[in-house]
């Protein structure tokens, strides 16, 4: 593989200094973080450099981390060098009340549906998007879903047998 | 009709042929001679939206082939179809687009809902936020099979079920017509 991630990291690092940070291998696939309002300028840098060519965008996601206060929401981009066949992911965060972040539409079109997607189901705020409104769910919908401050049932109730979902009961 | 019933079987032309010099005629109730025939060529509409359908296209391809009963040619459009089957779940963005298929058959039309989803959004019926739960909120079911996916067997014997009922007269729709819905009765 001709593109190590020392490389990466190396030229993220002298163009960014401490803008950018958090580098990490979790499951083997080099991560870092930026402010969000450099999201687009660390994207653009990653395509058009001559080495890096990260021109690829496999998937943009959003999580909620409630516990994170001022950085409830991370957006997660997950970019791919077609060239060497290397994957990294890049990630910012941003306060859940002022859920702004810049859209990468100019840069991938694919961005277009997945930051509705985003949006969809955690709220995530695309400034500068063409069409930023909701792609699966239906429109009427007043709730972000899959943010965590909706509970899941009660783990403990007893009304409801696993056996019957041929599963193996764990009531006795 | 429940599922401690079973089927009759194929019940009889409902009419007596009767032969006369150079022919014959037959004397019989035209609402049943029109019922029976329209319960042999039930033409179900292609519809599916999760894995009840891979059961569905089982049970309407060459080892089941429902064909042999009766429920012929599949069709592609809900203006040439007088059944839907809902095979699998129904979200709410898809709940619009169910009840304008309905809406777009012509009378009489009938509906069957297969599965653990289209019954009461089975899995899904917990910790969700986007399944309806039963397709029967969105449209007047007149047969439920159970399962998760039933078996294609199932699905013949709710469509033998259905022929029964449109035979008797009694699906949902037959019975509108003849008695008038709630809101008529109740003027």
């Amino acid at each position: 593989m001709s593109l190590s991630v020392d490389t990466i990291k190396q030229k993220l690092t002298d163009k960014f200094g401490d803008q950018v940070f958090g580098f990490d291998e979790p499951y083997e696939m080099f991560t870092f973080e930026a402010p969000k309002e450099n999201n687009l300028k660390v994207l653009q840098f990653l395509y058009d450099d001559e080495e890096l060519k990260f021109q690829f965008l496999t998937d943009l996601c959003a999580v909620h981390y409630p516990e994170n206060v001022g950085k409830e929401l991370t957006v997660v981009y997950h970019l791919h060098n077609l060239v060497d066949n290397v994957r990294i992911r890049f990630k910012v965060s941003t306060d859940v009340k002022t859920p702004d972040v810049f859209t990468a539409c100019k840069l991938f079109s694919s961005a277009n549906w997945m930051e509705r997607e985003t949006y969809d189901f955690f709220g995530v705020n695309f400034v500068g998007h063409p069409n930023l409104k909701r792609i699966l769910n239906v429109d009427e919908m007043d709730y972000f879903p899959l943010r965590k401050e909706f509970p899941l049932e009660d783990q403990t109730r007893i009304d409801k047998d696993d056996e019957m979902f041929g599963r193996g009961g764990s009531i006795k | 009709m429940d599922v401690n019933n079973t089927p009759q079987g194929n019940l009889p032309f409902p009419g007596v042929v009767e032969n006369a010099h150079e022919g014959g005629f037959m004397v019989g109730a035209l609402q049943d001679v029109v019922n029976w025939a329209r319960s042999n060529s039930l033409w179900p509409l292609t519809f599916g939206t999760s894995c009840c359908a891979i059961e569905l296209m089982s049970a309407a391809s060459a080892k089941y082939d429902y064909s042999r009963f009766g429920f012929e040619v599949v069709r592609a459009t809900p203006r040439q179809a007088d059944l839907i089957i809902v095979s699998g779940t129904i979200v709410n963005k898809m709940a619009p687009a169910l009840k304008r298929l309905y809406d777009q058959m012509p009378d009489p039309k009938y509906v069957i809902a297969m599965g653990a989803c289209a019954i009461s959004g089975g899995p899904f019926f917990y910790n969700t936020y986007s399944v309806v739960k039963g397709v029967d909120h969105v449209i007047p079911v007149d047969v439920y099979i159970p399962g998760c996916p039933p078996r294609p067997e199932a699905l013949m014997h709710a469509l033998i079920t259905l022929q029964e009922q449109i035979k008797n007269g009694t699906t949902r729709d037959q019975q509108k017509r003849q008695f008038g819905t709630d809101e008529d009765r109740a003027m």
